[in-house]
């Protein structure tokens, strides 16, 4: 980094010491070219700065936006489970509840698969297997939203009640835990959570196979060189370096989960209640405001509805902080 | 010395045996244990891409019937009635990446300029910090944060507030490929141009960008393919418009916004309709996603 800095300050020389004392009289081309080093210097400057400032309005825009709500209901906003226009009431527990549960259940199911991908393609896939696998795993996170959830409407959720669900409840008598009981709804909690799985796997496999990739080669040339198997090198010498930056990775993955709008507003039932149950219908805080937005009644509701944003927003700003501070940690900049 | 070539030369005692015996036990076993767990890998690999690989079967098999030259040049029709198209969406669509592009693309180039020639300024890491942040967070938020700012004030939905939203959510985007495609112009072409006189803004616009053009072009198509599918944004500004409009000051339709209306209808040629844009659509970010892997894998192969 240093080195960089002093290549910096040699080429600041380069073009402060083009004017010396020894050529008092300066050309046109000089001055034009002075002129338009500020010139340039300055605005990418400016477009730079632009990015701060764009997370800054986001904040103020979204916090203005759901102000007379959080005003009017104040920290109950986030504890009541009263959802209830015409009363003009709101809480928004239920969709903080579902976006968490939705996520954590995405977490569960995409972070061994994730972490498999990762160390297979940084570890052991035979070169012709490698760049076919990591391109698939990556178009995973082109599809648009959208896709997800029209393929999740007319495919995965009929699946899912007639076949997957029966299953687990009562095939494999899970049915005595509360989370896998009850009516299986189609579009569900599960549903929800297992797309958004399939939506967040690129992501932390990706992280994660950069973070692996900054593991040092002596690292494992030294595990192998003790007589360590295969599986003894991932498993204490890489997995351990490169732990934070995979944590960050994970993190990365949840951010994703927590606001994914569309495919969750397709799968999940969007219903305001708390149950128990996976296979029962909920809502997220992505899915009620994209739900209930166009038909928003009064300005109250339409508040509540922003206000559900500026909570998503806070979370997910802070979740991705970290997970991006993790990453930085491990991967730093070469 | 004597004793231990004795010791190791003659027969092996019982106790020698049981720990000889032992080791290979332990390292079967160890054997067997990381033979399983590199199958799980593989078996995580397979089970990762097997998604994939069967939206496209559904893709192709539901939606594949209806994309014939009519869907991209009829206007939509009512329910029950057979066939039709989605023009105006798909150019709703093409408007929107427009004006997202003219808001995206000059400040995320910019951005990533400076980016890449002050590496370690505060401002740089923070813009780098805080653009990576930008990149992660929910596309519905950006949605919000235009319609406070663009709809709410003028009291109507229109296609600038849609084109808005994505273009914010193309600079972070647009910001990191410019940064990492300049880095890896050599610094040997920077410095050759500076010792030939060059002022240092030429050397940065007509040397090292143009360099790294290609490279940035590729970034920039990725986050327009990324762009074109978001839909959550689109639902508070650009609204989506069943008839033909181009008004930048109007409501407009867009692909996504149409799959997503017509997906959650209960009229079965509506929901033909939308398994063809869903296919339309996919189609045209693989084909995108691809073309970029080609071009940047050709361009900068010792990467990777």
């Amino acid at each position: 980094m240093t080195e960089f800095a002093a290549r910096d300050a040699a080429r600041a020389g380069v073009a402060a010491s083009a004017p010396t004392p020894a050529r008092p009289s300066r050309s046109w081309t000089e001055i034009g070219s002075e002129i338009g080093d500020r010139v340039y210097s300055w605005s990418i400057v400016g477009f730079a700065s632009l990015v701060p400032i764009l997370l800054l309005t986001i904040f103020v825009a979204v916090g203005v936006a759901a102000w007379p709500a959080l005003r009017t209901f104040g920290f109950s906003f986030v504890t009541s489970s009263d959802w209830d226009p015409v009363a003009q009431h709101f809480g928004a527990a239920p969709a903080i509840y579902g976006t968490l549960v939705s996520s954590i259940l995405a977490l569960i199911i995409a972070t061994p698969l994730a972490l498999g991908v990762a160390v297979f393609l940084s570890e052991f896939a035979p070169p012709w297997l490698r760049q076919p696998v990591a391109f698939t795993v990556d178009l995973l996170a082109a599809v648009p939203s959208v896709i997800y959830g029209v393929w999740g409407m007319y495919v995965l959720v009929p699946v899912l009640r007639t076949h997957v669900m029966p299953f687990l409840r009562d095939t494999l008598h899970l049915g005595v835990l509360p989370l896998f009981s009850g009516v299986a709804y189609g579009p569900s909690m599960f549903a929800a959570g297992l797309i958004l799985a399939i939506m967040c796997l690129p992501y932390i496999s990706a992280v994660t196979r950069e973070v692996l990739a900054a593991v040092p080669r002596s690292q494992r040339e030294a595990a192998l060189a003790l007589g360590a198997t295969r599986w003894e090198v991932i498993r204490d010498a890489v997995i351990p370096y490169a732990r934070s930056g995979i944590i960050g990775g994970i993190m990365l993955g949840l951010g994703r989960a927590l606001g994914e709008t569309m495919a969750v507003t397709m799968l999940i039932g969007n219903r305001h209640e708390i149950a128990a149950s996976l296979f029962a219908p909920g809502y997220t805080m992505a899915s009620l405001i994209a739900n209930e937005f166009s038909e928003a009644t009064g300005d109250l509701h339409l508040s509540a509805l922003m206000a559900v944003g500026f909570v998503l927003l806070l979370v997910t700003f802070l979740v991705n902080a970290a997970a991006r501070w993790l990453v930085w940690q491990t991967a730093r900049e070469r | 010395m004597t004793t231990a070539t004795k010791d190791w030369s003659g027969a092996p005692s019982g106790r020698q045996r049981a720990v000889a015996e032992r080791t290979v036990r332990s390292i079967r076993r160890r054997r067997i244990r990381s033979g399983i767990m590199v199958g799980l890998m593989y078996a995580a690999a397979a089970l990762a891409i097997l998604p994939l690989i069967l939206i496209i079967i559904h893709l192709l098999r539901l939606g594949g019937s209806a994309v014939n030259w009519a869907f991209f040049t009829q206007m939509p029709r009512p329910p029950g009635e057979h066939g039709g198209g989605m023009a105006n969406a798909i150019v709703g669509t093409l408007i929107l990446l427009g004006i997202s592009s003219a808001v995206g693309l000059p400040v995320g180039i910019g951005a990533g300029l400076y980016l890449a020639e002050k590496r370690v300024t505060p401002l740089a890491t923070t813009v780098r910090f805080l653009a990576d942040v930008l990149n992660g967070l929910p596309s519905i938020v950006m949605g919000i944060f235009a319609w406070e700012l663009l709809v709410k004030p003028v009291n109507h939905f229109s296609a600038l507030a849609g084109g808005a939203a994505l273009g914010a959510m193309m600079i972070p985007m647009v910001t990191r490929t410019t940064e990492e495609m300049v880095r890896l112009v050599p610094i040997s072409l920077r410095e050759a141009a500076l010792a030939l006189g060059y002022s240092r803004w030429r050397t940065s616009l007509s040397i090292v960008l143009r360099t790294a053009l290609g490279g940035i072009v590729t970034g920039a198509l990725v986050a327009m393919a990324r762009i074109a599918g978001e839909t959550a944004p689109l639902l508070f500004t650009a609204l989506g418009n069943s008839f033909w409009s181009t008004s930048l000051k109007a409501p407009i339709a867009a692909l996504p916004l149409q799959i997503f209306t017509y997906a959650i209808t209960p009229y079965d040629d509506w929901v033909a309709q939308a398994w063809a844009g869903a296919l339309v659509l996919v189609a045209i970010v693989f084909v995108i996603s691809l073309a970029a892997r080609i071009v940047t894998r050709r361009r900068f192969s010792a990467g990777d």
